[in-house]
């Protein structure tokens, strides 16, 4: 009985351990980007200039936006998520810190999570930010549906992080880098896109999300299978 | 003895091949709503099946070169995909075909059409991958990985599909898929034509493999030439 008792004990302090090892590396990766902000500042500028570029390849007017507001918003979010998520390993490039981290206690799966946590918080951010700047540009209203609005975000944006993180911990060593990541990451982003986008449309249209709730099953199934995934082989790919 | 598999298989797609291509274009009678164009569908149905099993097939080669870490198996995973690829190529081309004959456009934005386009955007990143990465061993992990990944998704797509509710591409014809009915005369030679795609599959991976090999022992000569 003792025994048990001590076992589960141990057991929940791996677990705890794991989670304060996760939260350690989340926290350095966004103390580090607080100190020098270039991939927030670089994504953030850059997602400015691609909504500016939309007014002009689109002609913005109310009807037109109602059908394309959540298709533009997540090209957005796409496009300057991968700049965010370039860094992510990349970063660790320099004095070989990668390795260090590898060579930490720390297990894969740990620095995984972590690196995931702290992109899905820059993400969120960037897309929050991006969400009142395109309000503002395009005159569109949110705040109305703001709830439901958020959570598609939320189940959106931690699709991109897990695929993003994952195939920035693949593509770190390669030529080409910074071409290869999209060329993987945006294919494969395509059923949790296609989802996101029709209901970020449906909602700043001002529509209820219950009527939508097979594409919110379609985010949920796509977060929960890929996030399992990349926490099984993120050993393979870091570590070998 | 490979040679000799490889020349027998061959012998055999070529025989099944061209029964068939009598059969379909010369015995089968033309569709009710469609004339002669249905026939396309003996080409692209079979392609599609065949190439996205061949998918499957390599991500399991991938699973075992991860437990093995036997290149032998990343090569043969490798050759897989490539061939699937170049089948899923054939799926859209041929459906391609058939839209701009039926629907008057060459290509429709309907989520079965997209989901083969994204499965081999997919893999097509996979193999660009393999051309960026030198080192063996590297190149076998990290694309393993993308093989279970692009499986994995393109099973996702699938599914996804079955709940989409309205549909431009035609619903499942084939008997044992539910609501499928065809003409038992038609359906005959849909599973020929399966079995042949298989054999070319099959007879296309052996070349692969075997070319791989060769490109093996080439660069191990050339090695000991500047030992």
């Amino acid at each position: 009985m003792n025994r048990i008792s001590a076992s589960s004990a141990s057991q929940r302090e791996n677990s705890f351990l794991f989670l304060r090892q996760c939260f350690t590396i989340a926290a350095k990766d966004l103390r580090a980007e607080w100190r020098t902000k270039e991939a927030l500042n670089a994504s953030l500028a850059f997602s400015t200039v691609i909504l500016i570029l939309f007014s002009f390849a689109l002609d913005p007017n109310p009807e037109m936006l109602q059908e394309f507001s959540g298709g533009l918003l997540w090209l957005v979010f796409l496009f300057a998520g991968a700049l965010v998520l370039n860094r992510s390993f990349a970063r660790e490039m320099q004095n070989d810190c990668l390795d260090a981290l590898l060579a930490s206690p720390v297990p894969p799966s740990g620095l995984f999570l972590g690196k995931a946590l702290a992109n899905y918080a820059l993400l969120m951010m960037l897309e929050f930010l991006c969400l009142a700047e395109f309000g503002i540009l395009f005159n569109v209203r949110w705040l109305g549906n703001i709830g439901p609005l958020a959570l598609v975000m939320a189940l959106g944006t931690w699709a991109l992080t897990v695929i993003g993180t994952m195939f920035s911990a693949l593509t770190v060593n390669l030529r080409l880098r910074e071409v290869m990541l999209p060329v993987l990451v945006y294919p494969m982003m395509v059923p949790p896109m296609m989802a996101a986008m029709i209901l970020t449309t449906d909602l700043l249209a001002g529509n209820a999300l219950a009527g939508n709730m097979l594409w919110v099953r379609v985010l949920v199934g796509f977060d929960v299978i890929f996030t399992l995934l990349g926490v099984a082989l993120i050993d393979t790919v870091l570590v070998g | 003895m490979r040679n000799r598999i490889l020349l027998l298989l061959t012998a055999a797609f070529a025989v099944l091949i061209a029964w068939n291509l009598k059969n379909i274009l010369l015995s089968l009678p033309d569709e009710a709503r469609q004339d002669a164009v249905y026939r396309i569908l003996y080409f692209h149905a079979p392609a599609a099946m065949v190439g996205l099993t061949g998918f499957g097939v390599g991500m399991v080669f991938s699973g075992i070169y991860l437990a093995t870490k036997n290149l032998y198996w990343d090569t043969l995973a490798a050759s897989t995909t490539e061939v699937s690829l170049m089948l899923a190529a054939i799926n859209l081309v041929t459906g391609s075909i058939w839209g701009r004959q039926q629907w008057g456009v060459w290509w429709a934005w309907d989520a079965r059409l997209t989901s083969m386009l994204v499965c081999w955007l997919v893999f097509a990143g996979y193999l660009m991958m393999r051309r960026a990465v030198q080192e063996p061993d590297t190149r076998a992990r990290l694309s393993a990985v993308i093989s279970v990944f692009g499986t994995v998704n393109a099973w996702f797509v699938y599914k996804v599909i079955e709940w989409v509710p309205r549909l431009q591409h035609p619903a499942p014809v084939l008997s044992f898929r539910t609501g499928g009915k065809i003409d038992r005369q038609l359906e005959t030679p849909f599973f020929w034509m399966v079995l042949a795609y298989v054999l070319l599959a099959v007879i296309l991976v052996m070349i692969r493999m075997r070319q791989e090999s060769v490109a093996r022992e080439i660069d191990s000569l050339r090695r000991l030439a500047h030992a």
